[in-house]
């Protein structure tokens, strides 16, 4: 396996490893994967709710080098997006920057399968805060 | 029209992860320790063959003149060589291109030529794909087979091997050690039990040779495979043994086309890789016990050294019978391409998908029991003649830092940091 000089940067200088508060509202987590497939990424969001931009991005990952490569790229690129930027991220994007061989694309799939997570972890989030239309009488 | 031959690369070590461990003192970086995908031939293995390239080529069945005999004879010594190391005669000792084709031959031979006795065979789900693909083949042609399971150790259960023979069982081909785990499987007593029942009674020889004693008289072997570049000879050449006496075995050929090797495997020999597996043998017979002890004490310090610093690290396959140099750990929420790829100035091999064509975790370590998580994070060691005590405290050091490193990164250790039980966990990839 030949990886590309930028996986082997990701591997050797992972960006932004590490964990946020789940519980806090402004936190998004996404987790996807599972042990068995070999592919686990965890990726988190911090984002500010007056803008929707996201101002922080963590990962963890268990997996092989193209998927710790991916994991932490998609980290680098959501930073300072909006949520809504973010989602527009592409795998193939991922795959063109990394130059992943075919056998590892599911690996940048994953990655923004992760993105999509996160977000939709903190979207239900600002949703369940809503507060809600009462009907009680002041 | 242009030819653009495109070279490859050279591949030269890639830029290295950052590693807390200068290489000590004589310790020449990449370190090969992946002795049972191959090994690095034996300058002495390669001075002996140098001869039958330039000066004594003829081919050994020319009859009518010295460049001829002198072929022959470089034939006929490593054929006694081989022969010596497990207790054959010389005639009894077939020349093939390798363990696959010994193992082919093996296999289809007994079933083709006993057809008429019965068409059942027996094997394990461990067996190297060389028995397996072949097993798997016969079942097109109407043979019956049955894949022995293994217990958790590793080894095959004797008395469902008992309870599988039938009337119709005419052989049984189960390995003498195995690639992967390097478990010994109890080779005298399941040639005991085919002796009993008249069962042609092969086995894969392939990882054993040269670093366990095999005795085919004292195994009850009848039919056994054997490979060249798994013991310091050169690649593309091996042998097969085939009993001619209590009882006599025999085989049909599948390569014709000039009767060579007493009609079994017709084709020129090749020369100066049989003198090189004479060699290889020749020196096994002189030094295999001391080595097997040297092996088996580089291999505990690597075992010793890794599981003394990290937790979570888990052999497969029992240690009680099992090959001297080999060792096969897998490290609990590190996933195993990602564990080479950190140390990338050493030479392994894993069982995790990624670095397998098929991307599918081995069969092997699933034929244990252990969880696909844990295949994913295994790493096969296979120390060799040629590793010294330094290179070992230098892999274990690197095999410590990077699995340290990764699980920093791995979601999977902080969650069983946090106490949770990660086979509650309801994982969102898991319907594949």
């Amino acid at each position: 396996m030949s990886y590309s000089d930028k996986v082997i940067d990701h591997y050797n200088n992972p960006r932004n490893v590490g964990s946020m508060d789940k519980s806090s509202a402004d936190v998004g987590t996404g987790l996807v994967g599972a042990p068995e497939c070999g592919d686990v990424m965890k990726l988190q969001i911090k984002v500010n709710r007056d803008t929707n931009v996201i101002e922080e991005a963590k990962f963890k990952t268990f997996g092989c080098g193209s998927a710790i490569a991916s994991s932490s790229l998609a980290t680098e690129w959501v930073k300072g997006k909006t949520v809504e930027e973010a989602l527009a991220i592409k795998n193939m994007d991922i795959v063109k920057e990394l130059s992943l061989p075919p056998v590892k694309i599911h690996c940048s799939v994953l990655a923004e399968d992760a993105i999509r997570a996160a977000i939709g972890d903190w979207k239900k989030k600002q949703e369940s805060a809503k507060p809600v239309a009462s009907t009680v009488a002041q | 029209m242009s030819t653009d031959v495109k070279i490859p690369q050279q591949k030269i070590p890639q830029q290295l992860p950052a590693t807390r461990y200068a290489a000590p003192q004589g310790v020449k970086l990449p370190i090969y320790m992946d002795n049972h995908a191959t090994t690095p031939m034996d300058p002495r293995v390669l001075e002996e063959m140098l001869p039958y390239f330039m000066e004594k080529f003829g081919n050994a069945a020319s009859r009518n003149h010295s460049f001829g005999w002198a072929g022959e004879e470089g034939v006929e010594t490593a054929r006694e060589r081989i022969a010596k190391l497990i207790g054959a005669t010389t005639k009894e000792i077939i020349f093939t291109s390798g363990a696959t084709e010994s193992d082919n031959l093996a296999i289809k031979g007994v079933a083709e030529m006993y057809r008429e006795k019965g068409n059942h065979i027996i094997t394990a789900v461990t067996e190297h794909k060389a028995v397996l693909d072949t097993c798997k083949r016969l079942e097109k042609y109407g043979y019956r087979v049955t894949y022995l399971p293994v217990q958790k150790d590793g080894l095959i259960d004797l008395e469902e091997l008992k309870r599988s023979m039938d009337d119709k069982t005419i052989l049984v081909t189960i390995m003498a050690a195995n690639n992967e785990i390097g478990v010994l499987q109890p080779i005298a007593e399941i040639g005991k039990l085919c002796r009993e029942r008249g069962v042609i009674f092969h086995t894969d020889a392939t990882q054993a040779i040269g670093k366990i004693p095999i005795d085919v008289n004292k195994q009850n072997i009848d039919v056994m495979s054997i490979s060249a570049h798994k013991m310091y000879g050169p690649k593309g050449v091996g042998a097969l043994y085939v009993r001619r006496k209590n009882p006599r075995v025999q085989i049909s050929a599948i390569i014709d086309g000039g009767g060579h090797e007493r009609g079994m495997r017709s084709g020129t020999l090749n020369v100066a890789g049989i003198v090189g597996l004479g060699k290889a043998c020749a020196i096994a017979s002189e030094e295999m016990a001391h080595e097997a002890a040297q092996l088996a004490s580089l291999r505990d310090r690597l075992r010793d050294r890794i599981m003394n610093r990290l937790d979570e690290t888990y052999i497969n396959g029992t240690m009680e019978h099992r090959l001297p140099g080999n060792l096969n750990i897998s490290f609990a929420y590190v996933e195993g391409e990602s564990l080479l790829m950190g140390i990338n100035d050493i030479a392994v091999s894993s069982g995790s998908a990624c670095t397998s064509a098929t991307l599918e975790p081995s069969y092997v370590l699933k034929a244990l029991g252990t969880g696909d998580d844990l295949a994913h994070s295994s790493i096969r060691f296979g120390i060799g003649r040629f590793n010294t005590a330094a290179e070992v405290d230098y892999v274990a050091d690197r095999v410590i830092e990077t699995v340290e490193r990764l699980r920093e990164l791995s979601p999977l250790y902080e969650m069983a940091k946090e106490g949770i039980n990660l086979k509650d966990v309801k994982w969102a990839g898991e319907a594949h």
